[in-house]
């Protein structure tokens, strides 16, 4: 298909209701460029495909159609150098290049508006982003982004590693959510080797996956409490924090859940039954959740964030704003739901509740209606693991040569993997994490918000930089 | 407001008393892989993803700079490989990039003592308080979370007289995270140029130590070594709370440094 037959398919998909969820480009063994665009529909994610000739240097931008496309485009133009035509701003995006092809024009000029550069080394213990704050001292009519600095090459790196190579470099793309990328790359995996994992091991894989997402909530509670300066707030979700990360740990040795997920199953059932899993979640759920209503009866709190970092409904649903982001603003596309995988759809996840207000409250409320759902999910994949009979958690699985996708549902919102195989070793693998597709939103949501209202609208978004410049 | 004091009260002291007393969470943890005495076959060499273990003489060697704790070694030939055990102990961090290779040598031994008087020698004003500037060079989020948990109310540095800081002129030690990404290289020779004398760098995690899985390559310079001068070495994918509170307070000559104290 030309490049323009494939970008009318698409605008008339996502107009249909489809979702964009991605485009990026391959230089195939004769030379052709093609670009890969994945489309997500109920049930599954496509792949469309277009081939640009060999001696291409440009072709039609998709950007100018469709806003979600905008930085999937400029990494295409920083791997490739191909030019998207008629993409508003080309500017380098995940590769870091000399200071002068970074000079940025400033967005918004006027009397007095200046630009605030704060980072890559920024004030507490956070990850290498710069940003760019336009201002004429206290509204921030304009946000810039650079997030190369972090870039690690990782999409390269998996070149010629095998499945089982593969996962833990998975675990390690975006390290907060090492058991969504891990399983997103299985899933990749043992779509090309037809193999289906037994069902005690997708029971597994649901427990570390909830546990991971309870973490990640609390993380971003943590960050909002210490913005509003609660010491109490801090402290508490801090603490339940480490006590949901022990508990992964006590269930496999790694703090973070790795070395569980393989191609095929899990590697161990966990250390500790389900009866003493199920014994530490009693302790922990009451704690958290009449902590989460104290936070949530806290006007200090709450005046930072209502109206704060507003997304509309109309750019949600648009951009296919992913995980919490966009369940905030009412749009709601969530794989446990729409494309369920491995023990999901046995234990039927409950769709929360309707949002449409779509600012950083309505991004805390999601979060706990999230952990209240992630601690039924584990009572219930508990209670089931309880029952089974002890039988093999893992299956052979050796993807030889195919190609699929993986997808799993991160706590930021789903993680994408294009897996590529030939002879038994990764050809190709494109992973596109939610923090990559989500990031660029917070340009967007910065209306009448001013310099002090920064890190609550950082914090709500509950981001990792190291899923964004691979 | 009142409500939040009374919830702070709700599950008494929490903190960890470590290193005044043990703590089981500490010791229970499972660190980098070593080999255990007794003769190995060349075939071992090839499980390791990072490329940790070598085999000399018939013995084998492992890397721990490299190990990124998958376990396949421990897994696979259980009667060559071991996890080390303890968050503080023969796998926590050490003073030379060579005392990561274990068994060591006693070249590994001289060089070790050469590290321990340099850094003594810098680090003796700065016991009793303490300033940490963090930068990430590449990392992938989780050590920021194992460094931040630092802060909070199990671990709660300052109780031990360390505190974090924005500003790198009020820095004394530099926690460096991530696999020295080529992007952040300029950002932290200027963030460690700009720190006072006498300053000590520590590598936090095996990305910082040696660039683990992403090694050596385009866009990433194996580590942080290439970069600035470092003075602690600590191992682990990511390394836990405990490991890291070990390195800092090795860093600044509080304690000594698991691994000799195992021998």
């Amino acid at each position: 298909m030309t490049v323009a037959v494939v970008w009318k398919e698409i605008e008339s998909r996502v107009a249909a209701g489809e979702r964009f969820a991605g485009l990026f480009a391959t230089r195939a063994a004769d030379g052709q460029l093609v670009l890969s665009a994945h489309v997500a529909r109920p049930g599954g994610i496509d792949t469309l495909e277009a081939a640009l000739s060999a001696d291409a240097v440009s072709y039609p931008a998709l950007t100018p159609r469709l806003g979600a496309a905008f930085w999937y485009e400029r990494e295409i133009h920083d791997q490739f150098g191909v030019i998207p035509e008629g993409h508003p701003r080309l500017a380098p995006l995940i590769r870091p290049g000399s200071p002068e092809e970074h000079a940025l024009a400033r967005h918004v000029a006027g009397y007095g508006v200046f630009t605030i550069p704060h980072g890559p080394v920024r004030s507490g213990v956070l990850e290498s982003i710069e940003y760019l704050v336009e201002t004429p001292g206290e509204e921030i009519p304009h946000l810039n982004m650079r997030v190369f600095y972090k870039h690690r090459g990782i999409e390269q790196r998996y070149q010629g590693m095998t499945a089982a190579d593969g996962v833990l470099l998975a675990e390690r793309t975006e390290g907060i959510a090492s058991v969504a990328h891990a399983l997103a790359f299985c899933h990749a995996a043992e779509r090309i080797a037809g193999c289906q994992i037994p069902p005690a091991a997708g029971l597994v894989r649901v427990l570390y996956a909830e546990l991971e997402r309870i973490a990640n909530h609390l993380d971003v509670a943590v960050r909002l409490a210490d913005a509003a300066g609660l010491a109490v707030a801090t402290a508490r979700f801090a603490l339940h924090k480490e006590h949901v990360l022990r508990l992964v740990s006590r269930m496999c040795g790694s703090r973070f859940g790795r070395g569980v997920v393989v191609p095929g199953g899990v590697s161990a059932p966990p250390r500790i039954g389900p009866a003493e899993i199920g014994a530490e979640l009693r302790r922990l759920e009451p704690k958290i959740t009449a902590d989460a209503a104290a936070l949530m009866a806290t006007s200090s709190l709450l005046d930072r964030l209502r109206g704060t970092g507003p997304l509309s409904g109309e750019r949600a649903r648009e951009h296919g704003a992913l995980g919490p982001i966009g369940k905030a603003s009412g749009f709601t596309d969530d794989d446990r739901l729409g494309r369920p995988y491995d023990a999901y759809p046995s234990l039927g996840v409950l769709p929360g509740r309707a949002h449409s207000a779509g600012d950083a409250l309505a991004r805390l409320r999601v979060r706990w209606e999230e952990v209240e759902e992630a601690f039924r999910l584990l009572w219930l994949a508990a209670a089931l693991l309880a029952e089974r009979p002890a039988e093999p958690l893992r299956i052979r699985c050796d993807p030889a040569d195919g190609r699929a996708t993986g997808w799993a549902e991160a706590p930021q919102g789903e993680v994408l993997y294009d897996l590529t195989v030939a002879g038994g070793r990764v050809a190709r693998c494109h992973p596109r994490s939610a923090s990559f597709h989500n990031l660029v939103l917070m340009h967007e949501v910065f209306a009448g918000d001013i310099l002090t209202d920064f890190p609550f609208i950082e914090a709500s978004f509950g981001l990792s930089i190291a899923g964004v410049a691979l | 407001m009142s409500l939040w004091v009374l919830r702070g009260l709700r599950d008494g002291v929490v903190t960890t008393r470590w290193p005044g007393r043990p703590d089981a969470y500490a010791d229970s943890w499972r660190g980098p892989a070593r080999p255990l005495p007794g003769p190995a076959d060349p075939a071992v060499e090839g499980l390791c993803p990072t490329g940790a273990i070598s085999v000399t003489g018939g013995a084998a060697r492992v890397d721990q700079g490299r190990c990124i704790l998958c376990g396949r070694c421990v897994a696979e030939r259980p009667d060559v490989f071991a996890w080390s055990a303890g968050a503080t102990g023969p796998g926590a961090a050490a003073l030379t990039r060579d005392q990561l290779i274990v068994p060591d040598t006693p070249e590994t031994d001289a060089a070790v003592e050469a590290a321990r008087a340099r850094l003594a020698g810098r680090t003796a004003a700065l016991r009793r308080s303490v300033h940490v500037r963090h930068v990430d060079t590449g990392s992938d989020g989780s050590e920021e979370w194992e460094i931040q948990a630092l802060l909070g109310p199990v671990y709660d540095i300052n109780r031990l007289g360390i505190f974090f800081t924005a500003s790198p002129r009020h820095a004394d030690v530099l926690l460096v995270t991530g696999a020295g990404a080529r992007g952040m290289a300029g950002p932290l020779r200027t963030t460690y140029e700009a720190m006072p004398d006498p300053k000590v760098v520590i590598a936090v995690g095996t990305d910082a130590v040696s660039g683990g899985l992403l090694g050596d390559g385009q866009a990433t310079s194996g580590g942080i070594g290439a970069t600035v001068p470092v003075d602690v070495w600590l191992p682990g994918s990511p390394p836990s709370p405990f490991g890291i509170l070990n390195a800092l307070l090795i860093a600044v000559g509080k304690l000594a440094d698991g691994r000799q104290e195992a021998r």
